[in-house]
């Protein structure tokens, strides 16, 4: 310290002239809210690797089937064979192979698994968003429809609906849409009332925004990421769903195929050709494993407590 | 020469909050402000100023009393009518960092109501606005592009002001606008509503708990209990001469920038605290805690009486 | 030397994080005496909060890591003590009251069991007479009734008869020191008054020593016998209440002076504002760390670190203006001159 002052001579000491620029700069790099969560992704190694997996399995599941046997074409002389290098995952029954019903299977089940996720969403984030923000005789009316909806087994409802449309990867999505946009209603509904008295909804209101403008162009943007979460998280159970009903006998249908349905048909046999049920096994458990870390980690990395 | 912006007469704002609960948080609120001045609205936390502000600017439905801005009743205005005046009433807010929106750009804050209301031809227009506003408030053109969470609680709030400022309007209510910042910021924040008041003419509205400050900036001063008004007159007087035995507390109780004055200074004394404004019982809202407490204070509540040149209180012991 | 309760000496404080070390505290230093109140002054983000919590230990290290300095407690060195060993001094020598008692509180436990608690651990009392010790707490801090406040829950209570619970929880193991870290910041005026009463009259009382951090000069003059005025990690002026409040010697401490209307002082036209933002201490500024919001800098504000110049006898101020080369200048309106050519500490 004292050789500080030595060194300063007595020009030193004359007034600056009044520079204000330097007194509100900002010296931080500007970081948006998105760049943060990808820099949080990227940066952890568990959300790396499940993405990776699931877009390895979406890659496939989407070129897969176009360079391959069709998966409807049967060959009664070559029925049940195990894997080799003709068959890599061998043939069922029918003598269809297994590789090209795999991914095409893998189609479904993920075309369900987004479409189950994101439809009731999306029916969820609009009811919700209108409850939440008007409240009164909407409000009411929405909640009364939910009340009583989530009394219903969702079992029940499904299984009409499936008996009603035929069953098809759009009539299961439809039962998934039918019961899972209450749950969606009611987060959104709850989000929607805790944004609506926060001060820059208000200061919105006092600049003249719209209602319409004001849920979605203020409050949605602050839901989203948590509702993404919730998609990343929807996709599993409505994938795991798919395949419970089509083991059952209400979901896809043979030639059509799915996981689930390929899961259906090796279990009658898989003490004889245990392939023929592993198989489609693995795909689903790796799958939903994949989206449910992914789901985690984005949660984190969304979260704004955890910002630092 | 008098020349009232906005004429406020038995407001009330009553919440219900289940089981056959009111909250009177305004019950029964009179006053006016002229062009140009500033009324300042003080009082603890729960006596309802707040209410008053958005009850204002039509954020919440009043249940009784009348508003009128320029002569117009605000709470009978169509929509048309809504629009001119929300451009001609605007809000600067608490909190600088819920009063953001944490997903836009500061420019995108400042230009909303622009673009609601249509008020710029092109988006190169709108830009230069946004700019001009934004060196109003003492920032640049750098600022346009950062999120509000890499501003400091004072830019916040200047951006808040910006954007009030946006919509050229002449009344502004300013709710406690300044209470979440420090000491240094909410003097440059304050000298900049009042150069603004200057320049533009503008009629402010500022509620705040802290009476130093409603001091210094206010021409008129209203003092708030429990959603009901106890004393409001011109600002020297009410603090040179306060007449509500609240108003007497209140003052006595600011601490003071002065050691000596402090250590010798006697309070007047206020025990107890604010009782709660769900369903108020009859009588003076004041009187649990007031020393000098009669029984008609408990029976009835007292009206506000005139102390000349303004000045009035709303206490039986006067 | 002679011995202080609390002697700190060029604490430094940093937090790693991502984008960088931010260099909370630079240099703290100042010393307290037992019966004493030091009063912390400064804005948010100027490192006094993180002063005291590095003092009492509660902040998770990482991120928080003491660069250097040393902090001795009755002639201790506690600097590096590990938390273990700390718990003897926490609750029993030092204690702590938080701005916001409804977090600080458990909202699940009644009131009185959360007294009790301290009181058994630390005094090894059984539980019918921490029962008896509480209850005389909560009277002594002026709960009315406090046989019914023991039995009640946080949130059925006000924010001021909350923050005379954390009292009675500060004060229930007698401790040397206490840090109030701004405890009537969330309060009304009137409440305020009250609780600062309270606390002047406990001291006085149980001789305890207070460190009181606000941002509040009203609430300062009211309690501190010195204090110490905090900018972007340093203490840039430190005193005994009348020095800094009769003969301030740093422009940021005029600027703070000033900027505070009073009830007593005319109404002046304009407020002397401190233009700009307090700096990040992410990067800080070379030189002055006011330098940039100061309307009285000079070259040697931008070129070198202010060293320590004392005004008068236990006052010190950092700034340059107190060279003997320095110009004389005319501080604001209502603040008497700067006594110049000090001699450096």
């Amino acid at each position: 310290m004292t050789e500080n002052t030595c060194n300063m001579t007595q020009e030193d000491f004359a007034r600056l002239p009044q520079d204000r620029s330097l007194a509100d700069a900002i010296v931080r790099p500007s970081v948006s809210y998105w760049r943060d969560v990808l820099r949080r992704i990227t940066s952890d190694k568990v959300a790396i690797f499940s993405f990776a997996v699931i877009a390895l399995i979406t890659l496939a599941a989407i070129i897969a089937p176009m360079f391959s046997t069709g998966y409807e074409t049967t060959d009664l002389l070559h029925t049940n064979l195990p894997p080799s290098a003709s068959h890599w995952f061998g043939t069922d029954s029918l003598g269809r192979d297994l590789w090209a019903r795999v991914w095409m299977g893998a189609r479904i089940s993920l075309l369900i698994g987004l479409g189950g996720a994101i439809v009731p969403q999306i029916i969820g984030i609009f009811l919700g968003g209108l409850s939440g923000y008007f409240g009164g005789w909407v409000d009411m009316l929405i909640m009364r429809v939910i009340d009583v909806g989530v009394c219903i087994p969702s079992l029940v409802y499904v299984t009409l609906i499936m008996l009603w449309l035929d069953s098809g990867p759009a009539a299961i999505i439809i039962a998934i849409a039918i019961t899972g946009w209450m749950d969606s209603a009611r987060v959104v509904r709850g989000r929607m009332l805790q944004f609506k008295n926060r001060e820059f909804v208000l200061a919105a209101r006092t600049q003249g925004a719209s209602p319409l403008r004001i849920i979605f162009r203020h409050i949605l943007p602050n839901i989203l990421g948590q509702q993404v979460v919730s998609i990343t998280s929807a996709i599993p159970a409505a994938i795991f769903l798919e395949a419970y009903l089509s083991f059952i006998g209400l979901g896809i249908k043979s030639p059509m195929t799915s996981w689930g349905q390929l899961c259906q048909t090796g279990a009658s046999f898989y003490r004889l050709y245990p392939y023929q049920l592993f198989i489609p096994g693995v795909f689903i458990s790796v799958t939903i494993l994949a989206f449910y870390l992914f789901g985690n980690c984005l949660r984190d990395a969304l979260d704004p407590h955890l910002r630092d | 020469m008098k020349d009232p912006v906005l004429e406020v007469s038995n407001l009330k704002k009553y919440f219900t909050i289940g089981r056959g609960q009111v909250l009177k948080a305004v019950d029964g609120v009179s006053f006016s402000i002229q062009r140009g001045e500033t009324l300042g609205l003080v009082g603890e936390s729960g006596c309802g100023k707040t209410t008053v502000g958005r009850t204002l600017l039509r954020l919440y439905q009043p249940d009784g009393g009348t508003i009128r801005f320029d002569g117009q009743d605000v709470t009978k205005a169509g929509r048309s009518q809504s629009k001119v005046l929300t451009r001609k009433m605007q809000m600067v807010f608490q909190d600088p960092y819920a009063s953001l929106n944490p997903f836009f750009t500061v420019g995108e804050i400042v230009s909303e109501g622009l673009e609601i209301h249509k008020l710029c031809a092109s988006k190169r227009e709108a830009r230069e606005r946004v700019y001009e506003l934004l060196s109003m408030v003492g920032l640049s053109k750098e600022h346009a592009n950062r999120f509000p969470h890499e501003f400091s609680g004072g830019q916040r709030q200047r951006v808040g002001i910006a954007r009030a400022l946006a919509l050229d309007p002449e009344f502004i209510v300013c709710d406690e606008a300044i209470s979440a910042l420090d000491v240094s910021i909410q003097a440059q924040v304050v000298n900049m509503l009042m150069k603004f008041q200057e320049k533009l003419g503008l009629t402010y509205l500022f509620i705040a708990h802290d009476l130093s400050m409603v001091r210094h900036i206010s021409d008129q001063t209203a003092v708030m209990y429990l959603g009901t008004m106890a004393e409001y007159g011109p600002t020297q007087e009410v603090y040179s001469h306060p007449a509500h035995p609240y108003t007497q507390g209140l003052l006595s109780a600011v601490p003071v920038a002065d050691p000596d004055y402090e250590r010798t200074h006697q309070r007047v004394p206020m025990e107890g605290e604010v009782t709660s404004p769900v369903n108020p019982k009859p009588g003076c809202r004041f009187c649990a805690r007031c020393t000098r407490a009669t029984d008609i204070c408990r029976r009835e509540s007292p009206a506000l009486r005139d102390l000349g040149s303004g000045h009035q209180a709303a206490c039986h012991n006067l | 030397m002679s011995e202080h309760l609390l002697d700190v000496r060029d604490l430094r404080v940093s937090f790693d994080t991502y984008a960088g070390e931010v260099q909370a505290v630079r240099g703290v230093s100042f010393w307290l005496d037992p019966g004493e109140t030091l009063s912390i002054v400064g804005e948010s983000g100027c490192g006094k909060s993180v002063t005291v919590q590095t003092i009492m230990k509660l902040l998770p290290s990482p991120p928080s890591r003491i660069k250097s300095g040393s902090i001795h407690y009755q002639g201790r060195d506690i600097t590096h003590l590990p938390d273990k060993a700390m718990d003897e001094y926490r609750g029993k020598e030092f204690s702590m009251i938080f701005q916001d008692s409804m977090t600080s509180l458990n909202p699940t436990m009644r009131v009185g069991r959360q007294l009790c608690e301290g009181i058994i651990r630390h005094q090894k009392a059984t539980r019918a007479q921490a029962k008896q010790t509480a209850i005389e707490l909560l009277g002594q801090v002026g709960l009315p009734n406090p046989e019914q406040a023991f039995r009640r829950y946080p949130h059925t209570m006000s924010g001021g008869q909350r923050q005379r619970v954390m009292i009675a929880m500060a004060i229930a193991c007698n401790p040397k020191l206490l840090f109030a870290d701004e405890p009537t910041t969330a309060l009304d005026v009137t409440m305020q008054a009250q609780i600062l009463d309270l606390m002047n009259g406990l001291k006085k009382k149980l001789g305890t020593s207070i460190i009181l951090i606000t941002h509040d000069l009203g609430v300062v003059a009211k309690m501190a016998d010195r204090i110490a005025v905090m900018y972007a990690g340093k203490v840039v002026e430190y005193g005994d209440a009348r020095q800094v409040f009769y003969n301030p010697c740093h422009p940021y401490t005029w600027g703070l002076l000033g900027a505070m209307p009073n009830l007593i002082q005319d109404v002046k036209s304009e407020l002397y504002a401190i233009p700009g933002t307090p700096p990040d201490l992410y990067a800080p500024p070379q030189g002055c760390a006011f330098a940039a919001r100061c309307p009285y800098a000079m070259g040697a504000c931008l070129k070198g670190d202010p060293p320590k110049f004392v005004c008068s006898d236990g006052h010190i101020s950092r700034c340059w203006l107190m060279d003997e080369r320095a110009e004389e200048v005319m501080p604001p309106d209502g603040i008497p001159t700067l006594p110049r050519g000090g001699k450096q500490a």
